[in-house]
């Protein structure tokens, strides 16, 4: 007779291979990108000041290589690793349902939640092209980039219409991702109560939206003539 | 033959601890040189199947259904009994046992009942242990109902889905011998025979549903616990699936049939709508702890409910019974409902319906308390019907539901076949001619967790079986019966479908060897179903071949068996002269109406001997005694 | 009522299988849905025409046998019902019903809409129990439970395994079934000892079976027939990740002496 309760078999999946330890990582990395989004926008919304003092921000970053590159190096990763961990998934999914319905109704799923495989990525070409012209100045079709006068390459980047459209599609696609993922990173890593859940749902489309509005408000700002180069 | 029940004698109390030790043993390290089937995985096989392969036994576990976790014990609703006495309002072993032995119209063997009523404590515990989560009180202790035919608190629950809960018990537990290898199981796989060499049961023909194979499987014993028989009715509140044919194909290898006609019509279920209907559905008993049944005084009275005044109502029950009023045992309150409906008091729009009305213990109790006891009977009940029973009393009607015949067994539970035992609803022990509410779950787990492992290592170190080939003659005759039967149903490519062929059966049964039976009745359907069955085998029509999955094929070896055993059915009731429990005799009744036991002709358990195709199966008889609950006139006044 | 239903046929799991159309006339609204394909098969049969296969079995939603989706819907995606129960008394004369089988390569299709969900049994195999032979357990009131957690262990415990929550699930997920167990266990005293093992096993095994994982949108909270929540999945994934960090390889010299 063997007393051995629950035996696992051998050769027994590691924690980032099963299904749940990948949204576990999509979580944790999901809630750093989060983080950086909030500072970002934070940072960001100096526009708004006099354009000495996004100037002076981004100067003092720079001035800090330790925690620009720490910061840098942690995001790259949990970029990297959320969407090494989608794209297993996605595979996953792929394979599990060979077949498809004639017919498939969602009953009471959100939009946003069923398009984050699509909402992803397009955040991640919007990512690529916001470093290629805010970062790296290699593509800013509005003017000279100059690197240490972030408030013009600003304005002048988002005075160029379709620049600023696709910021905002963009934006739109962060506050859907948000608005689903916000709530859903804790979820996954296991948080679920019948009272807290319910305003942590609508904490996070609050969220959302607020950080969505925020981030639109720049290129609206400037194609609106409100904040003008200098 | 000469059946000998191996009831120990001696004080009732001692019986079965004196019983078990003197039950031989196996060795530990030699449990795993034999091999056991179990044919069925409800809570009497699922259990037996578990707590064998825990043991160490080689186990070969068998079912029709998809799953183990779907056998048809997951929809017992209201409870299950047990002589805890947690509730200290005077329960006690000996009471169970005696509200049991009397609730079966004394026709039951007291040992075993005995017995039941004492092992009805450990699983309670077993239960509980596995994570079972029977309702609780505030403090934390386990909560009490009651049941019919008992005037003590004692049935455990799980909401309005007790069965469920204790069969997801016993899976889990068989699912943790199958992960650990000690249990392989053969979901969907039909018995179709049973393999009887040298006088002991030693293998099983299956058909495997998915692709129609039919295969061997020997082994040194085999344990039935395929449950009961009430889809002879065709319209019963069993599952589509239940069937016969393993017990029917035991029966006709030998193995003797007890007390076919004793069968249990459940007095609240919702009643038949039309044509079409292809089952019924079962209101937990329950409900009558809470509800009153009524009718209206006026026959004909087709006014609403709700605007029937309370003096125009007849609480017909608790007018008859006050003592036990609405909670009288089934049988009684089955023939109760039939005898108003049969006095045109019936409602609805059939006529054959009576109300179970919630409405003064809403009021007494409030709708929270009743949605929390019965919340999922009360959904299931407005999703059928499209009323909702907290506005509208329910309307039910009795319908066929459990049968306490079955396979004669010892007290060993084995057959009269050598090392074919049989367990749960299969089996005919303990309920005698009435089963009270709630034991059913009781009796099916008492079997399979405590009785079954001490009596099968006693037959297995007493017949010490030989080594048998899978080849062996018998197996490869009981093959080519099994092949037969198969092949004569797919080429009788006749004009009727299966169903409707069981459904001209059902009703003959039900009509005439329901709730209530007659000579002239019984001998009507002792001609029709015979000349039925003659047409089925010409005229039934199933298509396809046997080697794919085919539903139909299922369904046709099914009815084909349950044709013979309602002419047994038939027979048995005609030859029982007398009315006791569920087996009414229209001839036999007091001036109320009552059914009325005859103990000096009938005392004994009818089991019959299959003769051969063509002829009258011989009744043996084994006679019961009773020492200890002396029988008497059943009084629920 | 008059109804057109399109049905997939599959003659077995090797065939390609399709779309079938029939026609179903003089339909009652007092019917069962699995009624009215009774009514549909006989007349299948007497015409020599393959009957459509599809599994049932209690009639009364208990047992989890039956399954199919209504027009993209899991038993049709009526709130705590399964397919036989839903009464045709919610379709109207005319209407048009798509029928296909649950879809999941852990499902394998058997016949037209009957399907193989073994790999739940395994699911439950793995873990899905709390280990106590027969006759080892202590009394039942032994150690009380809060009326609360019997309660919430209850609510998961209604579980029935019909595979609705795969089927309704865009990634053919198990995570409400296993969850479902997980909770069940979980919130007994009893279940507390295995907790750690049970939540990896039952997540090891469900990932062996190829379903995919939870993106926690809720169609299956939506499609189950017992109406359980989406929080039993949380709780399988504090589980496991808590019993991932702290599960310790077995004792070299455990069972030795």
């Amino acid at each position: 007779m063997s007393a051995t309760a629950v035996s696992l078999p051998a050769g027994s999946l590691h924690f980032w291979q099963t299904t749940v330890g990948k949204k576990a990582i999509m979580a944790i990395t999901g809630f750093i990108l989060f983080g950086f989004i909030v500072g970002h926008l934070l940072g960001n919304l100096q526009i708004f000041l006099p354009p000495e003092k996004i100037n002076h921000y981004s100067a003092t970053l720079k001035s800090l290589p330790a925690l620009l590159w720490g910061a840098r190096i942690t995001l790259l990763l949990a970029v990297g690793l959320h969407i090494w961990s989608s794209f297993q998934l996605w595979l996953l999914q792929r394979d599990a349902r060979p077949i498809k319905y004639v017919k498939k109704a969602n009953l009471n799923s959100t939009y946003a939640s069923r398009t984050m495989l699509w909402s992803g990525p397009i955040i991640l070409a919007f990512l690529i092209f916001h470093l290629l012209h805010f970062t790296f100045g290699t593509v800013h079709p509005g003017g000279p980039f100059d690197e240490h006068n972030v408030y013009n390459n600003v304005v002048t980047g988002f005075q160029v219409w379709p620049v600023s459209l696709f910021y905002i599609v963009a934006m739109i696609m962060l506050c859907y991702h948000l608005y689903h993922g916000l709530w859903s990173m804790f979820q996954s890593l296991g948080f679920s109560h019948p009272v807290y859940t319910p305003w942590l749902q609508r904490f996070a489309k609050l969220v959302a939206i607020l950080i969505a509005a925020g981030n639109i408000s720049i290129p609206v700002a400037v194609l609106a003539g409100f904040i003008k180069p200098v | 033959m000469e059946l000998i029940s191996n009831a120990p004698t001696g004080p009732i109390e001692q019986s079965w601890d004196k019983h078990k030790f003197d039950l031989k043993l196996i060795n530990p390290a030699n449990k795993r040189k034999y091999n056991i089937i179990v044919v069925g995985s409800g809570l009497a096989g699922g259990a037996a199947a578990a707590s064998l392969g825990e043991l160490g036994y080689n186990v070969q576990c068998f079912c029709y259904q998809d799953s183990p976790r779907r056998a048809h014990s997951i929809a017992a609703q209201g409870g299950i009994n047990a002589a805890k006495n947690y509730h200290n309002d005077g329960d006690s072993i000996y009471r169970l046992f005696y509200d049991t032995v009397k609730g079966g119209d004394f026709r039951s063997r007291e040992a075993n009942v005995y017995r039941l009523a004492q092992v009805s404590v450990n699983i309670i515990d077993q239960c509980v242990a596995q994570g079972v989560p029977f309702a609780r009180e505030y403090g934390g202790l386990l909560d009490n109902r009651s049941f019919g035919g008992a005037q003590v608190s004692r049935t455990f629950y799980a909401r309005g889905q007790t069965g469920q809960q204790l069969l997801l018990g016993a899976y889990q537990a068989l699912e943790r011998q199958i992960g650990l290898g000690a249990v392989k199981m053969h979901p969907r796989m039909d018995m179709l025979d049973l393999i009887v060499v040298d006088g002991q049961a030693r293998g099983i023909v299956t058909r495997s549903l998915y692709d129609g194979k039919i295969e061997v499987h020997m082994a040194d014993a085999v344990i039935l616990a395929t449950g009961g028989y009430a889809n002879v009715f065709y319209l019963s509140t069993n599952a589509k699936g239940c069937n016969a044919t393993a017990i029917w194909r035991a029966y006709k290898r030998g193995a003797l049939f007890a007390n076919p006609c004793f069968t249990q019509i459940h007095p609240t279920c919702i009643p038949v709508a039309g044509e079409y209907q292809s089952k019924l559905t079962l209101m937990s008993e329950s409900l009558r702890n809470d509800g009153r049944i009524w009718v209206p005084k006026q026959p004909g009275d087709k006014r609403a409910p709700g605007s029937i005044p309370e003096s125009e109502r007849d609480y017909y029950l608790e007018r008859r019974y006050p003592s036990f009023g609405n909670l009288v045992p089934r049988d009684i309150a089955s023939r109760a409902a039939k005898a108003e409906c049969d006095a045109g008091r019936g409602v609805g729009e059939t006529g054959l319906g009576v109300y179970l009305d919630l409405a003064d213990s809403i009021q007494r109790l409030g709708k929270r308390t009743i949605a929390e006891r019965y919340g999922n009977l009360i959904e299931m009940y407005e999703r059928i019907t499209g009323e909702d029973p907290y506005k509208v009393p329910m309307r039910i009607y009795p319908a066929s539901h459990y049968v306490m015949g079955g396979l004669w067994v010892d007290y060993n539970l084995m057959s009269t076949i050598p090392g074919l035992f049989v367990l749960g609803e299969a089996n005919f022990s303990d309920h005698g001619a009435n089963r009270l509410g709630a034991s059913a779950l009781m009796q099916g787990l008492a079997d399979g967790y405590f009785i079954i492992p001490y009596a099968i290592g006693d037959y297995l170190a007493t017949a010490k079986p030989a080594q048998v080939a899978v080849d062996a003659p018998a197996a490869k005759e009981a093959v080519a019966n099994a092949t037969a039967i198969t092949k004569k149903l797919l080429n009788a490519n006749g004009n009727r479908t299966v169903d409707s062929f069981h459904r001209e059966l059902g009703k003959i049964v039900w009509d005439n060897c329901g709730m209530a039976r007659n000579e002239a009745g019984l001998k009507k359907a002792l001609a029709q179903i015979p000349a039925l069955r003659e047409d089925f085998w010409k005229n039934v029509r199933v298509l396809g071949a046997n080697e794919e999955f085919n539903q139909s094929l299922e369904r046709a070896g099914r009815v084909a068996d349950f044709f013979e055993l309602a002419e047994l059915m038939c027979l048995d009731a005609l030859d029982r002269r007398e009315s006791c429990g569920g087996h009414f005799r229209e001839e036999y009744q007091t001036p109320e109406g009552e059914a009325l036991r005859d103990d000096a002709n009938y005392s004994y358990v009818a089991a019959w001997e299959y003769q051969g195709q063509d002829r009258a199966p011989a009744l043996t008889k084994e006679p019961l005694t009773f020492n200890y609950v002396k029988p008497s006139q059943r009084s629920y006044k | 009522m008059k109804l057109t239903l399109h049905v997939w046929r599959q003659k077995n799991a090797q065939d390609t299988g399709g779309m079938v159309r029939y026609d179903v006339p003089n339909v009652n609204e007092h019917m069962s849905f699995l009624e009215m394909l009774d009514v549909l098969n006989e007349s299948l049969i007497e015409k020599g025409q393959d009957p459509i296969a599809f599994d049932h079995d209690c009639r009364e939603g208990i047992c989890g046998m039956c399954g199919m989706m209504i027009n993209g819907k899991a038993h049709g995606g009526f709130p705590g019902t399964t397919v036989c129960q839903v009464h045709m008394r919610h379709f109207k004369d005319g209407d048009v019903i798509y029928l296909e089988p649950w879809r999941a390569k852990a499902f394998p299709v058997i016949k037209d809409l009957a399907v193989n969900r073994a790999s739940f049994d395994r699911i439950i195999a793995a873990g899905g129990f709390i280990s106590v032979p027969t006759g080892s357990a202590p009394d039942g009131n032994a150690i009380p439970i809060r009326k609360q957690d019997a309660d919430l262990a209850m609510d998961a415990a209604a579980c029935i395994g019909c595979g609705a929550c795969v089927a309704a699930c865009p990634n053919a997920a198990a995570a409400l079934f296993v969850g479902a167990k997980i909770s069940h266990l979980g919130h007994l005293p009893q279940g507390k000892v295995e907790r750690d093992r049970r939540a990896l096993a039952m997540v090891q095994q469900m990932n062996i079976e190829g379903f995919a994982n939870c993106t926690n949108i809720g169609e299956c909270e939506a499609a189950c027939p017992k109406d359980i929540k989406l929080e039993v999945i949380a709780r399988t994934n504090r589980d496991y990740i808590k019993a991932a960090f702290t599960e310790r390889p077995d004792s070299t010299s455990a069972g030795a002496g």
